[in-house]
């Protein structure tokens, strides 16, 4: 028996194996540089590794190739795209993960402890979270690439895991960071499971365990279509969970609010975008030729997430669970550009991702900097009078709720029209009237907490501003900046994507 | 023996064991039905391997294995360090983050 070596183009692969490579150096790091040192050294290598992966997907930006790792993984537009927005996400979540106020001193330590006091008096700090975060990103670079079952299941877990332990290392209110942890760990690893038991059936379908192979199936319409939905629906709710799609949402509250501020940021930006990539692919490319089959069950769903993610929304007293409920809207108004199905679609829901993405950072980079003795404040009614107390913080948060609405001017607005426009293109009448509806509803909440900030007079209680330590500040400003480029003058960005946006099969 | 009967078994497998993340209180139990509905699913794709007469279903059962072992880790411990903090293992214990 011969052995083929398999044939790797590692140009293409660059961005992944870098960031493995740099996750790698960061656990040795763990294990030999002196305490004193770590955090910088990790800082200092963590932001190299994402700059270095961002700049070799610029390498390789106009690449396609089916068979960059053995036709397990495929490169093209939309896949330099993704990876290109996870890694900006990921950038500018660092500046936020590297304040040291957020997390733990000891994770093992029981929370009130001795150990835990010692712990904090001695400075020690969870370095551990930059090696994390890194094999958090290289799954998600993965996820929307991959183009066999495997790949695609080993990337979620890739993505998954370090995220689960992350929720739970948060410095204040640990027993509540604790339980997120464990219900995000329950309910994930729960939808993994229906994840893997649908590749099963699309295996069964079509033989194959490549998308290649499931699409030919899906064509020829040979197999048989028992299986086919099977597999189709268990799949599908393994993603619409990482998405946080009602009716697969609950985790979803609950652990934004309890994960540590910087994680949340980075969880709730980062994997969706990774998680609607991989979505993308599937729907558009392995099941577009079953279109009559998901696309009534699909679209059923984003009515839903709209509406309920909305009206949710506007009785939440706590803005992490307010950004939590609107992030579920926010996934349903991106389910419509699944629905889609036609270039348009894909565009506008690659940008709508990067555009969300990055507002979401910078509104949880404002949410760490209102503070008061014991840490974090996310009581709403507690924000009254912030435009007084901190404009810039005040009004940095404005900025990004009104993205969040969609007013002109912010990227918010192009994202949601594009998006919109392309899923009435299609014919899905029904999900731009209830997505325009829910927008409205959404705006009344966000600009309820705009008045709340501007236009009440502050109760002494205690709540403070911080004041924005240096990475802190270049999230938010970083975030400001794109979101207000993004909606004032769109072209450039929308045209890159146009161009680069296109499967390959 | 007719392969499709180890479908219907890994189908059975599959439901207890979503089944008893369902109704089961404790978090321990609740990761093993997970477990169990991982293994089923490993069923069904080896079975599909054999039906298919083709090897990648019995890789992808691999594979599935050893996700599963780095779970149970990551799993255990998010598990141990809520017990040793609540000195319960309970999942109906863990409510704090409500409105």
């Amino acid at each position: 028996m011969t052995f083929t070596a398999p044939v790797l183009s590692y140009t293409l692969l660059s961005p992944i194996l870098i960031l493995l490579g740099g996750a790698l150096i960061g656990v040795l790091v763990e294990a030999f540089v002196s305490k004193a040192l770590r955090p910088v050294v990790q800082l200092t290598l963590t932001l190299g590794t994402l700059m270095l992966s961002l700049f070799q997907v610029w390498r390789i930006r106009g690449e396609q190739s089916l068979t960059p790792a053995m036709g397990s993984l495929v490169i093209d537009g939309p896949a330099v795209l993704l990876q290109g927005s996870i890694l900006v996400i990921a950038i500018i979540s660092i500046f936020l993960i590297a304040d040291t106020e957020h997390f733990t001193p000891l994770a093992a330590a029981l929370p009130g402890s001795a150990e835990e006091r010692e712990a904090a008096q001695a400075g020690n700090q969870v370095t551990e979270v930059y090696p994390l975060t890194l094999f958090a990103v290289s799954g998600m670079m993965i996820f929307p690439i991959a183009s066999d079952l495997i790949m695609l299941f080993v990337a979620l877990e890739m993505l998954s895991l370090p995220l689960y332990l992350m929720a739970g290392l948060s410095r204040r209110r640990r027993l509540a960071s604790q339980e997120s942890a464990l219900k995000y760990f329950l309910l994930g690893s729960f939808a993994s499971a229906f994840f893997l038991f649908g590749a099963a059936y699309l295996y069964g379908f079509s033989g194959s365990i490549t998308f290649a192979g499931i699409r030919e199936s899906v064509i020829g319409g040979s197999g048989n279509d028992v299986l086919l939905l099977i597999g189709m629906a268990f799949l599908s709710i393994g993603l619409l969970f990482k998405v946080g799609a009602v009716p697969f949402h609950s985790w979803s509250p609950d652990v934004y609010q309890g994960a540590p501020t910087p994680i949340t940021a980075f969880m709730a930006a980062a994997t969706k975008v990774a998680a609607f990539g991989a979505m993308l692919r599937i729907f558009y490319t392995v099941f577009a030729n079953a279109e009559w089959s998901w696309t009534p069950i699909i679209s059923a769903i984003a009515i839903i997430s709209m509406l309920l993610g909305s009206l949710v929304a506007i009785s939440q007293r706590d803005v992490k669970r307010m950004l939590a409920y609107s992030s579920i809207a926010h996934a349903g108004f991106l389910l419509s550009g699944i629905i889609a199905l036609n270039k348009a679609g894909l565009d506008a829901t690659i940008f709508y991702l990067f555009a969300y993405g990055v507002a979401t950072v910078g509104g949880f980079a404002v949410v760490t900097l209102v503070r008061d003795s014991s840490g974090e404040v996310t009581d709403l009614n507690r924000w009254k009078g912030l435009g007084k107390r901190s404009p810039f913080a005040a009004s940095a948060f404005a900025l990004f709720l009104l993205a969040f609405a969609g007013i002109p001017l912010t990227s918010g607005f192009i994202g949601k029209f594009s998006i919109f426009s392309a899923a009435y293109e299609n014919g899905a009448t029904a999900v731009v009237i209830t997505g325009v509806l829910s927008s409205a509803i959404a705006a009344f909440f966000y600009i309820r907490v705009i008045v709340l900030m501007f236009f009440t007079d502050a109760v002494e209680d205690g709540t403070a501003v911080e004041i924005p330590s240096i990475l802190t500040r270049a999230t938010v400003v970083i975030s400001a900046v794109i979101t207000l480029v993004l909606g004032i003058y769109p072209a450039p960005v929308l045209d890159f994507i146009t161009d680069l946006a296109i499967f390959i099969r | 023996m007719n392969a499709a009967n180890y479908l219907y078994i890994s189908a059975l497998l599959f439901t207890i064991g979503a089944v008893g993340v369902v109704v089961r209180r404790n978090a321990i139990v609740v990761f093993m039905c997970i477990e169990l509905m991982l293994n089923a699913a490993n069923l069904s794709f080896v079975t599909f391997s054999r039906i298919n007469g083709d090897l990648d279903g019995q890789v992808m059962a691999f594979f599935t294995m050893v996700v599963a072992a780095c779970e149970v880790v990551v799993g255990l411990a998010i598990i141990v360090t809520i017990y040793r903090s609540r000195r319960s293992a309970s999942v109906d214990d863990a409510s704090l983050l409500k409105r």
